[in-house]
């Protein structure tokens, strides 16, 4: 037997380690195995002090908030009462116009329409831990229900959908990660297409035709067309046109905060939900700027 | 084996420390799990790769290249199952391997103490650990990934700052000689 020099010893050790990953990397593209066990192994070894980690920021951010940080307060109050003023005059404003309001009347009965879908509050316990990848991880899993390929929204619109689930824990994949995306519409024209990350922070619209006519500033809902997200959710907001051939280059803002998320809402179903008939003709061409309004009847955790 | 001792390359003296028993494995968990809390609540320290800096830190100081390969390969696997399922294992893992085992092979050859060296040792590494993710994802995953843009050498900047002092923090875990 041939012995290895004991200073090639480390480089054969570097050699073999790196041909076990590769050989790793290669056995999960062809079996699309994400290799399970040691994930469940490594989410359930840190979710305790990722818990436990969210429970003492909260409570270090709470007790400097409210006993330490109030220099502040009374700019704060006066700039919020001015913002008040500016909420009362939009929302005259918008009380103003019917079609809006009829709007506005559908998206406020999400919840009484869809009684049957149960809305489950999560709180935001971790971050992907690298930047390969834009997934959030939620202090729900199967204890409560939650399953993969449901949704997951806020108030402000579409997250994105869970792709995996553990115990107490689950991963949400964010749209904007280069693997995530909803079907989706324009809310003027209701030209459909799918709306997808690209792993930075803004989103692109895809396959809409270049005759479409597509302005800076529209919004973007949800289609339902991708059985995950209801229909009408706020995704995003047009934020740069461009033609090509054959389809337009489109990006998107994304509606939802998603790299400030703390708190989300977990739809508990899989069956397609959509608003009421009645509500989408006059809707569909004044909604856009209401469409943010989709879901404050959601069950805040 | 608990005392720091000095490695002869030639004519020079370089020492390779020790730490107190434990010291390496809280430290990688805590850059693991502070590494997907805190840009919960501060999303721009996202841009701080916590387990490249310990991956770093250990293999300059214990500056044996199997243990900083077998380190940096822990640390990265263990990224990536932390990554989420869109991340494949071995992702991470293997640039910090690389990292690792050069990290602890130029630390057996050359003083790492200064601040200065250390800045543009962190630097460099860092450009090397995004090459490499790079190369992984365009060679071996067969996706689309831009070779270098501004945010990178920002990112391998700040990360060169926060590295250098974090460093210094973790000198103050090594035993006395």
């Amino acid at each position: 037997m041939v012995a290895i020099p004991s200073r090639h010893k480390s480089l054969a050790l570097l050699g073999g380690v790196l041909l076990a990953q590769v050989l790793l990397l290669a056995l999960q593209i062809k079996k699309d195995s994400r290799g399970r066990l040691i994930r469940v192994w490594a989410v359930s070894a840190a979710s305790p002090f990722e818990r436990g980690g969210a429970w003492g920021f909260g409570r270090i951010s709470g007790v400097w908030h409210h006993y330490f940080a109030l220099q502040t307060t009374s700019r704060e109050n006066e700039a919020l009462r001015v913002e008040n003023d500016a909420l009362k005059l939009t929302i005259s404003q918008l009380q103003s116009k019917s079609a809006e309001a009829d709007r506005l009347a559908a998206l406020l009965n999400f919840k009484q329409a869809h009684a049957s879908v149960p809305l489950l509050g999560a709180r935001v316990i971790a971050v992907s831990a690298g930047t390969a990848s834009r997934t959030i991880e939620v202090d729900r899993g199967e204890r409560d229900g939650v399953t993969r390929n449901m949704a997951v929204i806020t108030p402000d619109g579409a997250v994105g959908k869970v792709i995996a689930v553990y115990r107490d824990t689950s991963q949400v994949l964010l749209l904007t990660d280069k693997e995530g995306g909803a079907g989706a519409m324009l809310v003027n024209s209701r030209t459909q297409g799918p709306v997808g990350g690209t792993g930075d922070p803004m989103m692109v619209m895809k396959y809409v035709a270049t005759e479409e006519d597509v302005k800076v500033g529209e919004k973007i809902v949800t289609s339902g067309m991708d059985k995950i997200f209801p229909r009408d959710i706020p995704v995003g907001t047009v934020v740069a046109v461009k033609s090509g051939n054959p389809f337009k280059l489109i990006r998107v803002q994304p509606a939802a905060k998603l790299d400030r998320l703390e708190t989300v809402i977990v739809l508990l179903s899989q069956t397609p939900v959509e608003f009421p008939k009645e509500a989408e003709p006059q809707g569909a061409q004044t909604g856009a700027q209401n469409s943010g309004a989709a879901v404050p009847t959601a069950e805040k955790p | 084996m608990n005392e720091t001792y000095e490695l002869r390359t030639g004519e020079t003296h370089i020492e390779v420390h020790k730490f107190f028993p434990g010291t390496i494995l809280f430290a990688t968990m805590a850059a693991l799990v502070l590494q997907a809390s805190v840009p919960v609540y501060m999303p721009r320290l996202n841009i701080i790769e916590l387990p490249l800096l310990v991956t770093i830190y250990f293999g300059l100081s214990r500056r044996n290249p199997s243990t900083g390969l077998l380190l940096g390969t822990a640390m990265g696997l263990a990224q990536d199952a932390l990554s989420g399922p869109t991340v494949p294992l071995g992702y991470y893992g293997i640039a910090k391997t690389i990292v690792g085992y050069l990290a602890s092979s130029i630390g057996a050859r050359l003083d790492t103490e200064h601040p200065a060296a250390r800045f543009a040792l962190i630097f460099g590494f860092f450009v090397l650990h995004q090459a490499v993710l790079v190369l992984i994802r365009r060679l071996l995953l067969a996706q689309p990934e831009a070779w270098v843009n501004m945010h990178l050498v920002v990112a391998a900047a700040v990360n060169a700052l926060v590295g250098t002092l974090l460093f210094l923090a973790l000198d103050r875990l090594r035993r006395n000689s």
